[in-house]
């Protein structure tokens, strides 16, 4: 795991899932003892805790997304209180502009077109966005222009991991999205399994195949306290704790100390 | 007596009657309930509950939520916001020097969906005559393509119509226990307000609905909602 989070540098830009997409909780702790810097996060589309606690920990200078929440839990602490003070820069998104951005990068072309956002205050924001005629329209017909976005990194964790390379992420596909356009792809997987995953009919569709694959690393609960689903649900006792204790940096390092210092893993936070 | 969160689930199942497909987000339990009170009443309605916990509808990912509303196949999408405005733009991103989570899918939905605007707190702080930021605005000219858009705007005191010929709001009818001047004195951008009446109270059939099978389908999902209201 150590040796995982060590090959992603410093001001790197990593693109992370949300909380209920196999999120690489574990590999975020190994980032934050690591002491990384300057870590530019993107939200595919969104993103939670994971996020929260890497810009508490003072490892990221911008985060380029569409929501940073704890969803059930509230407002995201540590990220709402870096904004506000200037902390990091912040770049927002929509959702859908974050899939067409990587989806332009999956297919080698330099943008795709979007429906809607026009007039919202995003489009000024956005020096990689531009509103241009549809040229097959005869009429006046505005469309928004995404430019593809290709992240140095795409961080997750999976079910499993085979012998071939390839990993299982199930129905998260956008997981997939973010390995087909990221630079590098790192994954920590729950198990690891015999075989060859994409020789089983039942299995290959969940598969991201091991082209994609840069370096994979065993973490047993590895998205503790979020979900990995079927094997165990999110620990919701423990992030309304978190969001409790993050909301002053006293608690928030208090919080690190316990469970990202000291590594500990229990539903109930001292 | 109906509980708020049950007159207001009422009135939105009301709202969204003729849906076929509807989309609700992780932190709207009551647009959830409301499209479970329909369900429980026989209607057929397809209820896409994104972030499901388990279950998830999509095997595409998360863009599937929006290549799948912006072939028009969901009718009606809920959008809240740090800030409401007259015109119906919505803010979800900064205000009053504080910062809120982002603008999540609303540039997008509120584009291609029929929209509920759906906020429970009703104060000029949210209620305002102008959004400090617009993350999805509540009209377009007409040269842009756009199906969907404000329908009507739920709040803890009172619904409003949105009437698009004029862009601009009109009180429809108040909760019971607040009243027209209450509205008016906690609004604040300006509205149409003829012929405002008081929000119905929800039927016992349908409070009968809503604590038994309605509580039961969304526990799963929304834990500490039911917990709060039902328990």
């Amino acid at each position: 795991m150590d040796a995982l989070a060590a090959r992603i540098a410093d001001g790197a830009f990593v693109a992370l899932p949300p909380d209920y997409s196999l999120p690489p909780m574990e590999a975020v702790r190994a980032l934050i003892r690591r002491k990384a810097t300057g870590l530019k996060l993107l939200g595919v589309p969104v993103l939670g805790v994971s996020a929260d606690l890497l810009i508490g920990a003072g490892c990221v200078a911008e985060v380029h997304s569409s929501a940073v929440s704890l969803g059930e839990a509230g407002l995201a602490p540590r990220f709402s209180e870096a904004a506000e003070r200037g902390e990091i820069k912040v770049v927002d998104y929509t959702c859908p502009a974050v899939h067409t951005a990587l989806q332009a990068t999956e297919k080698g072309v330099p943008f795709m077109p979007l429906r809607g956002v026009l007039g919202s205050d995003l489009v000024r924001e956005h020096a990689d966005w531009r509103v241009e005629q549809n040229p097959f329209a005869a009429v006046s017909d505005p469309l928004l222009l995404v430019a593809a976005l290709v992240p140095d990194v795409a961080l997750f964790h999976a079910r499993w991991a085979d012998e071939a390379g390839n990993v299982w992420v199930g129905r998260r596909r956008e997981l997939a999205t973010i390995a087909h356009a990221a630079r590098r792809t790192y994954v920590t997987v729950e198990e690891f399994r015999a075989g060859d995953m994409l020789d089983d009919e039942l299995l290959a569709p969940g598969v991201i195949s091991s082209t994609y694959v840069s370096g994979i690393a065993r973490a047993e609960h590895g998205a503790w306290p979020l979900g990995v689903a079927d094997v165990y649900a999110i620990d919701d006792a423990h992030l309304a704790a978190y969001a409790k204790s993050a909301r002053t940096r006293e608690g928030f390092e208090r919080y690190l100390d316990e469970f990202v210092w000291q590594g500990r893993k229990s539903s109930l936070p001292a | 007596m109906a509980r708020p969160e049950e007159l207001l689930a009422c009135l939105i199942a009301r709202l969204i009657a003729d849906a076929s497909h509807v989309a609700v987000g992780a932190a709207s339990p009551i647009p959830a309930a409301a499209c479970e009170l329909l369900r429980a009443r026989g209607k057929a309605l397809r209820v896409t509950r994104l972030h499901k916990r388990r279950g998830n509808p999509f095997s595409e990912g998360s863009r599937e939520l929006f290549d799948l509303a912006g072939q028009g196949r969901i009718d009606y999408f809920f959008l809240g916001g740090a800030q409401i405005d007259g015109e119906a733009n919505i803010n979800l991103v900064r205000a009053e020097g504080r910062r809120f989570p982002g603008s999540f899918g609303s540039a997008f939905m509120y584009f291609v969906c029929r929209t509920i605007l759906f906020r429970e707190e009703h104060s000029r702080r949210v209620l305002v005559p102008r959004v400090e930021f617009i993350s999805a605005p509540g009209w377009s000219p007409p040269e842009v393509a756009r199906r969907g858009g404000p329908v009507a705007l739920v709040t803890g005191k009172a619904l409003f119509r949105w009437q698009s010929e004029k862009r601009r709001f009109r009180l429809e009818s108040v909760h019971p226990g607040h009243a027209v001047a209450e509205v008016r004195e906690a609004t604040g951008f300006d509205y149409d307000a003829a012929d405002a009446h008081e929000t119905p109270d929800p039927a016992a059939p349908e409070l009968e609905l809503l604590r038994g099978p309605v509580a039961r389908e969304l526990a799963g999902d929304y834990p500490e909602f039911v917990r709060r209201v039902w328990s």
